[in-house]
């Protein structure tokens, strides 16, 4: 489900965020997406809060499944999934309480994106950073979004994880494959759109040009 | 000299260690709240203002729960100057940082990163073959030992560069480099950070002071005022990139430009960059000869 946003968020923005604020689409979106048309709305600059559940996904658990050929242990389909390696504490068997989960880099995870939205139906990836421009066609072609996330804001991010409610390949710690219950998870930005948009490119385009005119300053 | 004084300077190394490693990652130093602080001052673009407020608030709430500002609580680094009078050979110096390291981990506890480099086989509580990394200088006519603790997250640290560049290239291939690094690396290092530069010397050298550069205070100049110059330069041709907070495009790009440097070969002209996320973990110690000691957040 996709609706506007309404603002419970608003009181963590502050004064100066309001005015900027004002500008930009906001949208409100909860996963796994069922109607895979509602992430059609959204577009690159826009500002997006998730609900519902999110799926913890990092370097060595990609390479397990498309590297080493692992099926992973939990349904992907209209997934969002989000690139981190949480600090958790462990409170029984298969059980763990958050300690602080934030989000990590992304491009280095960039060549799985295409066979995790084909082979799994995965929607949308969270990370920070950004993704490659080779990120932008499969993610038009599959109907899928990368949302930047504020990179090392992993107090704020860990408020919004309501609960880890799973985990499996327990063995790869803390690089496994997570499953939380989130509210109110953001701000997230869309960087790159379902319609092959892409902030990231566009930053890049603009620095390029930029360049040419700092070094003959130089 | 004797046994017992040698076995308490130990702990209290050890406890530094233990210490500065969860305070570094948990209350991020003042020059650095300020400078976030300014740079939201100075942004004009709608999603740097967000991205700059929502790191204010992040600051904010770790400072409510006496939670980690990130969850990357990074590769171990120290950085300590020895006095030539302090009783405690450095030998015994790194195996006390390596007990506080391995200690804070267990104890709060900490996600640990450290890996054998080939198999990716986690090796424990942050610490490993070679882990923690220490950087040392030696101080004459002291008797005193500070360590200086930074937590190096991977996002920022995957953005390091180093060009042997050729005394023809000159200041401007310095600059160039400089300019091409931090605008390939985009949202990558969390911007906005401290670009640590690093010129002169040789190959590993140059690193080496590009890594001295970003646990330097944000506020601090070079005493050498060529050095100093271009310090300035490069802050005010990177904050023109337009990369912005996060890469998402923005006025600030870099909270501020640390260079050393080192005379080098009359053929040589090294440049290296390391770059520190906005999140720029730091925190110290002062431990005096008797085992006396103060932690700080000035230096």
């Amino acid at each position: 489900m996709t609706i506007s946003y309404k603002g419970s968020c608003l009181a963590a923005i502050g004064r100066g965020g309001r005015e900027a604020w004002a500008e930009m689409a906001q949208h409100e979106v909860a996963f796994p997406v069922t109607d895979p048309a509602e992430l059609l709305k959204l577009r690159a600059g826009d500002e997006v809060i998730v609900q519902g559940h999110v799926i913890g996904i990092r370097d060595r658990t990609q390479i397990r499944i498309f590297d080493q050929g692992q099926e992973p242990p939990m349904d992907l389909a209209g997934a969002f999934l989000l690139h981190t390696a949480p600090n958790v504490r462990k409170v029984g068997p298969g059980r763990y309480e958050k300690i602080c989960i934030g989000t990590t880099t992304s491009a280095r995870m960039v060549r799985f994106t295409e066979g995790l939205g084909e082979r799994y139906g995965v929607r949308a990836i969270c990370g920070k950073g950004g993704f490659p421009d080779e990120a932008i066609e499969p993610m038009q072609r599959l109907g899928m979004v990368y949302f930047a996330i504020v990179g090392g804001a992993a107090a704020l991010e860990t408020t919004q994880i309501e609960e880890i409610e799973e985990v499996a390949w327990e063995e790869l710690m803390p690089e496994c494959l997570w499953k939380f219950r989130v509210r109110d998870f953001g701000p997230l930005i869309v960087g790159i759109d379902a319609h092959g948009g892409s902030l990231y490119r566009d930053v890049q385009d603009r620095a390029a040009r930029k360049l040419e005119e700092l070094y003959a300053r130089l | 000299m004797s046994a017992a004084t040698t076995t308490n300077l130990a702990q209290v190394v050890e406890d530094a260690a233990a210490h500065l490693y969860v305070w570094a990652l948990k209350d991020i130093p003042q020059d650095l709240r300020d400078a976030l602080a300014a740079a939201r001052g100075r942004e004009t673009s709608r999603t740097g203002i967000r991205v700059l407020e929502t790191i204010h608030r992040n600051v904010e709430i770790a400072d409510e729960q006496r939670n980690l500002v990130c969850q990357d609580t990074g590769i171990a680094v120290y950085y300590c100057r020895v006095g030539e009078g302090f009783p405690l050979h450095p030998a015994r110096i790194y195996a006390a940082l390596r007990a506080g390291t391995e200690r804070a981990t267990i104890e709060h506890p900490l996600r640990s990163n450290t890996v054998h480099t080939l198999t990716r086989e986690n090796t424990g509580a942050n610490v490993g073959y070679r882990v923690p990394i220490v950087h040392w200088e030696f101080v004459p006519d002291w008797d005193g030992l500070d360590v200086k603790c930074v937590p190096k997250g991977s996002g920022s640290e995957n953005m390091t560069f180093l060009k042997m560049l050729v005394p023809a290239d000159g200041v401007k291939g310095i600059k160039r480099f400089v300019l091409d690094s931090i605008v390939g690396a985009g949202g990558k290092p969390c911007p906005p950070g401290i670009v640590g530069v690093g010129i002169g010397g040789s190959a590993d050298y140059a690193m080496h002071l590009a890594k001295d550069a970003i646990s330097r205070p944000v506020g601090t100049r070079n005493s050498d005022p060529l050095v100093a110059e271009l310090e300035a330069d490069l802050y005010e041709l990177l904050n023109e990139t337009g990369i912005g907070p996060m890469g998402l495009g923005g006025d600030v790009t870099v909270l501020a430009v640390h260079v050393e440097h080192a005379d080098t070969h009359m053929t040589l002209n090294p440049v290296a960059v390391n770059y520190q996320c906005w999140a720029a973990r730091r925190a110290s110690a002062h431990i005096a000869g008797d085992g006396t000691f103060d932690y700080v957040r000035d230096s």
